[in-house]
């Protein structure tokens, strides 16, 4: 038993630049994907409060199917089972796809949680005092419903930030993809997986930091109840 | 009507090795919410203690666990730890190890959030009327706590179920490794079993975690 913790700092110097470019490529698609993620989202949240026929059925069986699937499962059915039936997309693109159709029922979760927090009462005061409908939304309903849904946001943008570490299945050169190869490649599994820590933290930390701050400064100017 | 490789499912055995495949995640992510739930609890309790060497501890320990990517996990067990201690891991040991640090990592934090969710006059209206330290834990706070808790621990055996499908990649032979070897026997004569395949796939999990959401979900209805 060899307890070799010794890092090579010269083979670990020649490993970040790889890094880096796998790490700018995590973070292109995590932020794409997790941007449409929020636009579906907002649309399926809108749908299900507003209660619109038919789109809100629709909207209920994609948030079942999308919560309850593995990313990688869609993934390998986006990338692998759609171009049989003749819909072919890049690597990338079914990375941002994969993401945004996970990330989109969350998103919808998590706005229709805080769309659901606010009591009926302040939208009736709202059109008691003369607001129009599109006022209420964004004057009345919005800023609380923010409140209450910002927690569950960071949460999920996290989470999704995470779940791109299984893009290297569909063969996208992500951080996980570099680390596998250079471990297959050269055995250099200590420095390979050093750096692969070192880097999912130097994206994921100032974003749970940011998350926080943001989460205590919305609670203080949400409504007591 | 395109041929969209189902038919390959119903060839030999392949229908029974892709459920194989689908038991063998199902099978990790059971043994490690059995195991990560007592620990879990205990690690919960000991959260809201208010020992700061023990706090600070935890807590590394948490955020570390909850920040990095399962996959991540995954790598530094079954690739690190073999190569440091030079010990041997067969993939499905590495990621019952890795999949029990996580779920006790999530489930110490929803353990201590139904704990710290009771309200403090909860305590001190059960020193008002007497009641010894055994006995508010044991009729008070111990089962509106779990009230709480049973539907986010449910969640979280649907959040391991779905997490379990990464340890394909490291080499575990799961559902997914199975349908990459029915397609590929299958190449020639159906080409375009991959769709079939991935939508059963999906199909399944979705039925395996599904019912489980519903329960959850009905139990937090109506224990609210």
């Amino acid at each position: 038993m060899s307890l070799d913790f010794g890092l090579n700092w010269d083979v670990i110097a020649q490993y970040i630049p790889l890094y880096q470019k796998a790490a700018i490529l995590t973070v292109k698609l995590g932020v794409l994907g997790v941007l449409f993620a929020v636009l579906i989202g907002l649309v399926c949240a809108l749908v299900q409060y507003y209660k619109i026929p038919v789109l809100k059925q629709i909207t209920a069986v994609y948030i079942e199917l999308s919560r309850n699937t593995p990313l990688l499962v869609q993934l390998f059915f986006i990338y692998y089972g759609l171009p049989k039936i003749g819909l072919k997309i890049s690597a990338s693109v079914c990375g941002v796809v994969g993401l945004a159709f996970l990330g989109g029922s969350y998103m919808a979760e998590a706005f229709r949680s805080g769309l659901e927090a606010v009591e009926p009462i302040q939208t009736e005061s709202a059109y008691s005092l003369g607001m129009n409908r599109a006022q209420t939304f964004r004057y009345v309903i919005l800023p609380q419903a923010m409140s209450v849904s910002v927690p569950a946001f960071v949460a999920n943008v996290i989470f999704l930030l995470k779940e791109t570490s299984v893009f290297s299945a569909v063969s996208l050169m992500d951080l996980m993809f570099t680390a596998k190869d250079l471990i297959g490649l050269y055995y250099k599994t200590t420095e390979a997986l050093f750096l692969l820590v070192v880097f999912y933290l130097i994206i994921l930390l100032p974003v749970s930091i940011l998350g926080s701050i943001v989460e205590r400064r919305i609670r203080r100017a949400g409504f007591g109840d | 009507m395109p041929d969209l490789g189902i038919e390959v499912l119903f060839k030999g055995k392949n229908m029974l090795r892709l459920l194989g495949g689908l038991w063998t995640a199902l099978r990790i992510s059971l043994i490690a919410v059995v195991i990560s739930i007592p620990l879990g609890i205990l690690l919960g309790v000991l959260m809201t203690k208010k020992n700061r060497m023990l706090h600070a501890i935890l807590r590394v320990y948490l955020e570390f666990i909850r920040i990095m990517p399962q996959m991540v996990l995954l790598f530094l067990v079954y690739f690190g730890t073999t190569r440091s201690f030079g010990w041997d891991l067969s993939g499905e040991v590495a990621s019952i190890i890795v999949f029990v640090l996580w779920g006790t990592a999530e489930m110490s934090d929803l353990v201590r959030g139904a704990l710290i969710s009771i309200p403090k006059h909860q305590y001190e209206s059960c020193e008002a009327l007497g009641l010894s330290r055994t006995q508010t834990y044991l009729y008070v706070i111990i089962p509106q706590t779990i009230r709480r808790l049973i539907p986010l621990s449910i969640n979280l055996i649907t959040r391991m179920i779905k997490t379990t499908t990464l340890v394909l990649m490291i080499g575990v032979v799961e559902v997914l490794k199975v349908a990459q070897q029915i397609i590929e026997a299958n190449r020639m004569n159906s080409p375009n079993a991959a769709f079939g395949i991935y939508l059963t796939i999906f199909l399944l999990y979705f039925l395996a975690c599904w019912p489980i959401s519903l329960l959850a979900r009905h139990l937090e209805k109506k224990w609210r």
